[in-house]
């Protein structure tokens, strides 16, 4: 009697649909979640496939080094000043209270090369250079100019992914070092000319505490992210839906979902470093 | 003496074997049936138009033909070769032979009308001895258009001017296959005859065979010597065929199937009340001047 009398209560019956709802409705996005990354994850490999293929041609390989390497570079360095400052600016307070304002150097330096640097590179790339291809490749899609593409025996792939990857991955790793090198600048100006910190004791401090492997892994992270933006990108121009409306969702969706992934990644990329880091020099010298 | 004969022979009936041949062909999107089994054999030289209504499948049967898309089932061959068994690189190669012209052209914006042209010869290299230069401006000046044009952007071009730009590209291999996906759709009647001389100026300058999906009934009867009318698939009864009408041009006077009448006199018939439904029949009586008075 108890089971009937159980199902027959209107307020549990409402529950329980609302539950079922709401398990369909995460099923939904958690199977779609996985099978786009399936897909992301399939369009890495042929483009890996073609990339050692056949070689990539000079004129389309130009055009993509200069959109990513010449013409992000002002408003990275631009950025990466701006976040040394700030993290000068918040970090004081704290450090002199402890009078330990000489310190700000390694903190400043090493926030800088080994995390902001290479996300704020990865994520003025995505914004500034992976929407756009996103917006490009889907208007060709839209157009018709991919299936033209292959009307004329160029492979889309080879073709259009191929030399954005390449100018993604190579020329990262520059934009990173630029934004490292104008955010230790700024750092430096607002911590030794505004603040009065002490100009000696800070670069020493810089010095002592931050050495090659933070910056190889600052860089080698940036090259991964580099990565992600020119697939993810891509990928969202080649599966843009129909009209102006299809554009731009593929646009944003490319820079939200390589943002996350940025992100994602670069918390699993940390511990690896990390780990890797404490192996080789278990006595390294930490900040406090 | 022998050899000879037997390839004179072979290439005899290489010659009278269609260029084209689709059999039995599907194509299906999720759970909408877009082609059903459609068998068609296109011979050398010929110019076929396929019409029908928007949403019929024209393009998609077009797109098919030339390997754009995969059909679900069914052959497609090409002088022979079923192209869907070919690796990318046959693929690839047997694409020489073939020319687009898509319906806006579909011109790449980030290249000069110049190098959109060369583009074919540039992923095949160039055919005989002249020089790329003078192989783009013979090709643009048989469609008419000026060597000015050259340095300029796709978008700097009116829509007549691109999709004759279109054709140039199209032409430039000298192809053996010329599709045109909706060549007259979006000009102006003048600019659409201009496109329709020049199709028929094409067929005869390079005995090309060519396929033309148009639903403008006039550039249809001009440019084509045999006509095939498809049907949307959701509009047909059921073990119907989706090729409602295949001859030439002058056999669709005397059709009996009252939706090929329909579609060649360009008459709305019962469409507009099933989109309107019984209400809409009230307003447009009250719209209608030559409306019998109540």
């Amino acid at each position: 009697m108890a089971p009937a009398n159980f199902q027959s209560n209107p307020l549990v019956e409402r529950l329980q649909q609302s539950f079922v709802r709401l398990a369909t409705a995460w099923g939904g996005v958690v199977v779609s979640a996985i099978g786009t990354l399936g897909d992301i994850s399939l369009f890495a490999w042929q483009m890996l496939g073609w990339m050692f293929s056949a070689k990539p041609k000079k004129e389309t390989l130009l055009p993509n080094f200069y959109a990513v390497g010449v013409l992000s570079l002002p408003v990275v360095a631009l950025t990466g000043t701006f976040i040394g400052m700030v993290l000068a600016i918040h970090s004081y307070e704290q450090f002199r209270n402890m009078g330990m304002e000489s310190r700000l150097g390694a903190v400043i330096n090493m926030s800088l090369v080994r995390e902001l640097g290479p996300v704020l590179a990865a994520t003025m790339l995505a914004g500034r250079v992976g929407s756009a291809m996103a917006a490009v490749i889907g208007t060709m899609r839209v157009t018709e100019q991919i299936d033209a593409l292959i009307s004329m025996g160029a492979n889309p792939i080879h073709y259009l992914v191929v030399p954005r990857f390449l100018a993604c991955v190579l020329l990262i790793p520059a934009l990173t070092i630029m934004a490292d090198f104008m955010g230790i600048v700024g750092g430096y100006f607002h911590s030794v000319i505004v603040l009065g910190i002490d100009h000696a004791q800070y670069l020493q401090n810089s010095r002592e505490f931050v050495d090659g492997f933070d910056l190889f892994s600052g860089i080698i992270k940036s090259v991964v992210f580099g990565a992600i933006i020119a697939v993810v990108s891509c990928y969202h121009g080649f599966n843009c839906l129909p009209g102006a409306d299809g554009v731009g969702r593929a646009a944003t969706t490319a820079f939200v979902q390589s943002f996350v992934m940025i992100l994602a990644l670069d918390i699993i990329m940390n511990l690896m470093l990390n780990a890797i880091d404490f192996a080789l020099w278990p006595g390294r010298s930490k900040l406090f | 003496m022998d050899e000879n004969l037997l390839t004179n022979i072979a290439t005899a009936t290489r010659e009278s074997l269609p260029l084209v041949e689709t059999q039995d062909l599907f194509l299906q999107f999720g759970k909408q049936i877009i082609l059903n089994n459609i068998s068609i054999s296109i011979p050398r030289g010929q110019t076929v138009a396929i019409i029908g209504e928007s949403g019929c499948g024209k393009t998609m049967l077009l797109k098919t033909l030339v390997g754009l898309i995969r059909p679900t089932r069914g052959t497609i061959s090409f002088d022979g070769q079923d192209i869907q068994a070919l690796d990318e690189h046959s693929m690839t190669s047997l694409r020489k032979r073939f020319g687009f012209v898509f319906q806006n052209a579909a011109l790449f914006d980030s290249m000069t009308i110049e190098q959109n042209v060369a583009f074919p010869i540039r992923q095949h290299g160039m055919p005989h001895g002249k020089s790329e230069r003078q192989l783009i401006q013979q090709r643009l000046n048989e469609v008419g258009l000026p060597n000015n044009v050259l340095p300029k952007r796709p978008s700097q071009l009116s829509g007549g001017m691109r999709k004759r730009v279109g054709l140039a590209r199209a032409l430039i291999l000298e192809p053996d296959l010329l599709l045109y996906d909706e060549p007259t759709t979006g000009l102006d009647p003048i600019m659409s005859d201009v496109i329709n001389e020049l199709i028929l100026r094409t067929r005869k300058r390079y005995e090309v065979t060519s396929v033309v999906v148009t639903h403008d009934m006039h550039s249809a009867k001009k440019i084509a010597d045999r006509i095939i009318m498809l049907y949307p698939y959701s509009r047909l009864k059921p073990g119907e065929s989706q090729i409602l009408f295949d001859g030439p041009p002058s056999e669709l006077e005397f059709t009996r199937d009252r939706r090929v009448k329909q579609f060649v006199l360009g008459e709305a018939g019962e469409r507009l009340m099933e989109m309107l439904g019984q209400q809409g029949r009230g307003d447009l009586d009250s719209l209608n001047p030559h409306a019998s008075p109540r």
